[in-house]
C-alpha cells in the first residue's frame, strides 16, 4: 500500500518459507481458507510482525480477500502489525500467578529489560512495550496453563516456572548475551 | 521445558499420569510400543465400531473440557454411515484460568492422544482429525507433529491403518492467544480460518453441524485419552474406579496456597476436598487458614471454608432425606459438587488462604474475562468490562455505595443472554464472590 517496494514484505519472501507455506497448505484438503491462521504464524516468525503486503499476499495465496485476513490479525491477540523486541517475556498475569506475586514480577523484568514499567497498552496490532534497543519487550498474558508452577513466563518458546524476582535480573541479562 | 513429575500421592490412581511417571519415560513411539502402545487401537479395529461407541457409554466417561458431557452420549449422535464425511476435531486450546493438565499430556505422551483420536475416528467414521493446541505451546506443537510423523511412518496414521483398510490423517492446528478459541464452536470456526465468533446455537451439538458443516465431535485432549484405558480395562471395569455417573479417575490441577500445589490423579469421587487439600496436597501454609476454594476452573463457582451444605440425597430406604455437608466434606466427583452449586469442571482447583481479599481475586479473574470477551454479543462484551471496571473501582477506594448491586445487577444481565457459555463463565465469578463474600464488598463500598 503506502510501504516502498523494496521493504515490502511479500517482496522478501525467501525460498524456504514459500516451501514451508505450500507445504502447510496440504494439511487443508477440504478448505484452504484454512490456512490463514498457520501461515500468519509462519509469517509473523519470520518477518516479527505482519505487514499490509503480507496480508494481501496471505489474501491472495488462499483466494481470499484482504478483509478475510485482516480481520484475525486485529482480532488475535498474538499477532503484530509492528516490530516488537527480539526477545518477548510474557509474564503470566492471571489468578494462581498473580497470587504468587506475578504484578511485581512483571516490573522487575521490565527495569531488568529496560522497558517502560508504566506503558502496559499493546494489542489490536500493536506491539508490546519495547526497550529502546529493541532487544526485549515485556506483555502481560493470560493464564498460561501451568498455574501449579506459578509464577510463570513464556520468554520466547521457553517457560520459565517459579519465577522468583530474585532471578529476573540474571535470566535477563542471560538472555541479552545469547 | 516441561517441569518434573512428581512421585503419586499414595491415594492416586495414575491412569492417564501412568506412562509420564515412569522411570525414564520419553515421549518418543519406541518407549510408548515398549509399553503397550497402539494395542488398543488394534483391539479397536478388530470390534464393531458401535460395539466401542456402546463402552465408552457404559464406561460413563465424561468430558474432561469443562462442560462435562457424557461422550458416548456425544459419540452416540454421529450416524456413522450417513455418507457425509464427519471430523474430529481435539481441544487443546487449555486456556481455562486454573487448568494445566494437557499440557502435559501433549509434551510427554502425545501418542496416548494419538491412539485415543484413532479409536475414535475408527468409532465415528472419521477420515481426518485436527488437533487444536493454543500457540503458547509452541513445543507441544512440535512434539505432537514429530508424533504423527513417527505414528505415520508405523503405519498408526494415514492410509490403511495396520492393515484394516482404514484411512485416517490428523494435523496439528495452532491458535493464537485467544481464550474464547476452548468454546468448541468458535474453536472451529477458528480452524475454518474466519474470526473466531462462538456460533447460534441450535444446533447444540457440533456433532449434527460442524466443521465444514458436517458432523464433528469436538473432544478435550484428556477426554480421549482416557478411551484408550477404557478398551484395555474394559468399560465396566474402568467405571467401576469412578462413581455411578462419573467413571474412571480425574485429573486435577491444584494451584494457590497449598504446600505441594501440582495435578494429581484420583478416581471420580475417591476423596473429598478436605482430603485433596490437607492429605494430598499437604495442607496449607503454616500458620494459614483456608478460606475459599474455586473447584473446577476460574469459572467454577467459589466455596467458602466455612459453609455447610444442605443436599438432598436417597436414604438406603429410598427416600429423600436432608443432609449437611461441610464444605471440606463435599466429594470430588461431577455429581457432589454440582449438588452444592458449583462443578468440577476442569478440574482446576485454585486454593485461597485467609491472607486473601475476595474483592482483588474477583477482580484479577474479571480483568481476565473483560480481555478475553470475543465481543459478539452486547451483555457479555459490555458486562464483563463493566464488572471488571467496578471491582477495580472499589479496590482502588473510588467504588460507590451501591457497587455491589451494580455488579449483581450486570452479572445478572449476563448469565443466559448470550451466544455462548462464555456469558455464564464471566457470571458466575462475580454472582458466587458476591453471594460468598458479600462483607468484602460492603466493606469497601462504604469505606468510601
Ligand atoms: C468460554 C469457554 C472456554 C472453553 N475452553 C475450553 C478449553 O480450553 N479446553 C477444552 O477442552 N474445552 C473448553 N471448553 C469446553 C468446550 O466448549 C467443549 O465443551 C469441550 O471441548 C468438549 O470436549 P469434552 O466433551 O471432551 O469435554 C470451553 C468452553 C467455553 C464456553
Ligand atoms: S458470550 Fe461473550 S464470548 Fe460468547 S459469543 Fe457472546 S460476546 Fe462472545
Ligand atoms: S494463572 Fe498463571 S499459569 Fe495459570
Amino acid at each position: 500500500m503506502t510501504s516502498e517496494a523494496t521493504s515490502r514484505q511479500a517482496d522478501q519472501i525467501p525460498a524456504d518459507l514459500l516451501a514451508e507455506i505450500e507445504e502447510r497448505i496440504t494439511h487443508y484438503p477440504v478448505s484452504k481458507r484454512s490456512a490463514s491462521l498457520p501461515l500468519l504464524h509462519l509469517w509473523q516468525n519470520h518477518f516479527g510482525f505482519i505487514d499490509d503486503s503480507g496480508i494481501e499476499w496471505i489474501a491472495t495465496k488462499l483466494e481470499l480477500t484482504p478483509v478475510n485476513i485482516y480481520e484475525l490479525v486485529t482480532f488475535y491477540p498474538w499477532f503484530r502489525r509492528e516490530a516488537a523486541g527480539k526477545t518477548i517475556i510474557r509474564v503470566c498475569r492471571t489468578l494462581a500467578c498473580a497470587m504468587a506475586g506475578s504484578y511485581g514480577l512483571r516490573e522487575k523484568f521490565c527495569e531488568a529489560a529496560g522497558v517502560d514499567v508504566h506503558h502496559e497498552s499493546h494489542g489490536f496490532g500493536h506491539a508490546p512495550p519495547t526497550s529502546p534497543d529493541g532487544k526485549f519487550s515485556v506483555e502481560f498474558v493470560e493464564c498460561l496453563a501451568s498455574c501449579g508452577t506459578a509464577p510463570v513466563c513464556l520468554i520466547n518458546d521457553e517457560l520459565y516456572e517459579s519465577v522468583t524476582p530474585e532471578e529476573v535480573p540474571s535470566i535477563v541479562k542471560e538472555l541479552a548475551a545469547g | 521445558m516441561v517441569s518434573l513429575i512428581p512421585q503419586p500421592h499414595p491415594r492416586e490412581r495414575r491412569i492417564i499420569f501412568e506412562n509420564i511417571s515412569r522411570p525414564g519415560w520419553s515421549n518418543d513411539i519406541e518407549t510408548y510400543l515398549a509399553h503397550g502402545g497402539y494395542e488398543q487401537l488394534k483391539k479397536a479395529l478388530g470390534m464393531q465400531p458401535a460395539e466401542i461407541v456402546d463402552a465408552v457409554k457404559a464406561a460413563n466417561l465424561r468430558g474432561r473440557g469443562g462442560a462435562g458431557f457424557p461422550c458416548g452420549v456425544k459419540w452416540g449422535f454421529i450416524k456413522r454411515d450417513d455418507g457425509k464425511p464427519h471430523y474430529i476435531v481435539v481441544n487443546g486450546d487449555e486456556s481455562e484460568p486454573g487448568t494445566f493438565k494437557d499440557r502435559y499430556i501433549l509434551h510427554n505422551d502425545p501418542h496416548q492422544l494419538i491412539e485415543g483420536i484413532l479409536i475414535a475416528a475408527w468409532a465415528l467414521n472419521v477420515n481426518l482429525a485436527y488437533i487444536y493446541i493454543r500457540c503458547e505451546f509452541p513445543h507441544a506443537a512440535k512434539i505432537v507433529w514429530n508424533a504423527i510423523k513417527e505414528a505415520k511412518a508405523r503405519g498408526f496414521v494415514g492410509k490403511n491403518i495396520c492393515g484394516s483398510g482404514f484411512d485416517c490423517d490428523i494435523y496439528v492446528h495452532q491458535g493464537a492467544a485467544a481464550y474464547i478459541c476452548g468454546e468448541e464452536t468458535s474453536l472451529i470456526e477458528s480452524l475454518e480460518g474466519k474470526r473466531p465468533y462462538p456460533r447460534i446455537k441450535p444446533p447444540y451439538f457440533p456433532a449434527v453441524l460442524g466443521l465444514y458443516m458436517s458432523p464433528t465431535i469436538v473432544n478435550n485432549v484428556e477426554t480421549l485419552c482416557h478411551v484408550v484405558h477404557i478398551l484395555r480395562m474394559g468399560a465396566a471395569e474402568y467405571a467401576k474406579m469412578g462413581t455411578p455417573g462419573d467413571g474412571g479417575t480425574r485429573t486435577m490441577c491444584v494451584s494457590g496456597d497449598v504446600v505441594r500445589p501440582g495435578y494429581y490423579e484420583l478416581p471420580a469421587g475417591a476423596v473429598t476436598l478436605g482430603e485433596l487439600i490437607h492429605d494430598v496436597c499437604g495442607g496449607l501454609k503454616p500458620g494459614r487458614k483456608l478460606k475459599a476454594v474455586i473447584p473446577g476452573g476460574s469459572s467454577a463457582k467459589v466455596m467458602r471454608a466455612d459453609e455447610v451444605y444442605k443436599i438432598k440425597t436417597k436414604a438406603a430406604d429410598g427416600t429423600m432425606v436432608e443432609k449437611e455437608v461441610a464444605m471440606l466434606d463435599v466429594v470430588m466427583d461431577a455429581a457432589s459438587l454440582a449438588s452444592v452449586g458449583t462443578m468440577v469442571g476442569s478440574g482446576g482447583v485454585m486454593v485461597m488462604d485467609d491472607s486473601r481479599d475476595m474483592v482483588w481475586a474477583l477482580n484479577n479473574l474479571n480483568q481476565f474475562y473483560a480481555h478475553e470477551s470475543c465481543g459478539q454479543c452486547t451483555p457479555c462484551r459490555e458486562g464483563s468490562l463493566w464488572m471488571s471496571k467496578v471491582t477495580t473501582r472499589l479496590l482502588t477506594g473510588q467504588g460507590a455505595a451501591n457497587d455491589p448491586a451494580t455488579l449483581l445487577n450486570v452479572a445478572d444481565n449476563i448469565a443466559g443472554r448470550t451466544v455462548c457459555a462464555f456469558g455464564e463463565a464471566c457470571a458466575w465469578p462475580t454472582q458466587s464472590f458476591l453471594a460468598k463474600f458479600p462483607e468484602e464488598f460492603a466493606a469497601l463500598a462504604e469505606s468510601k
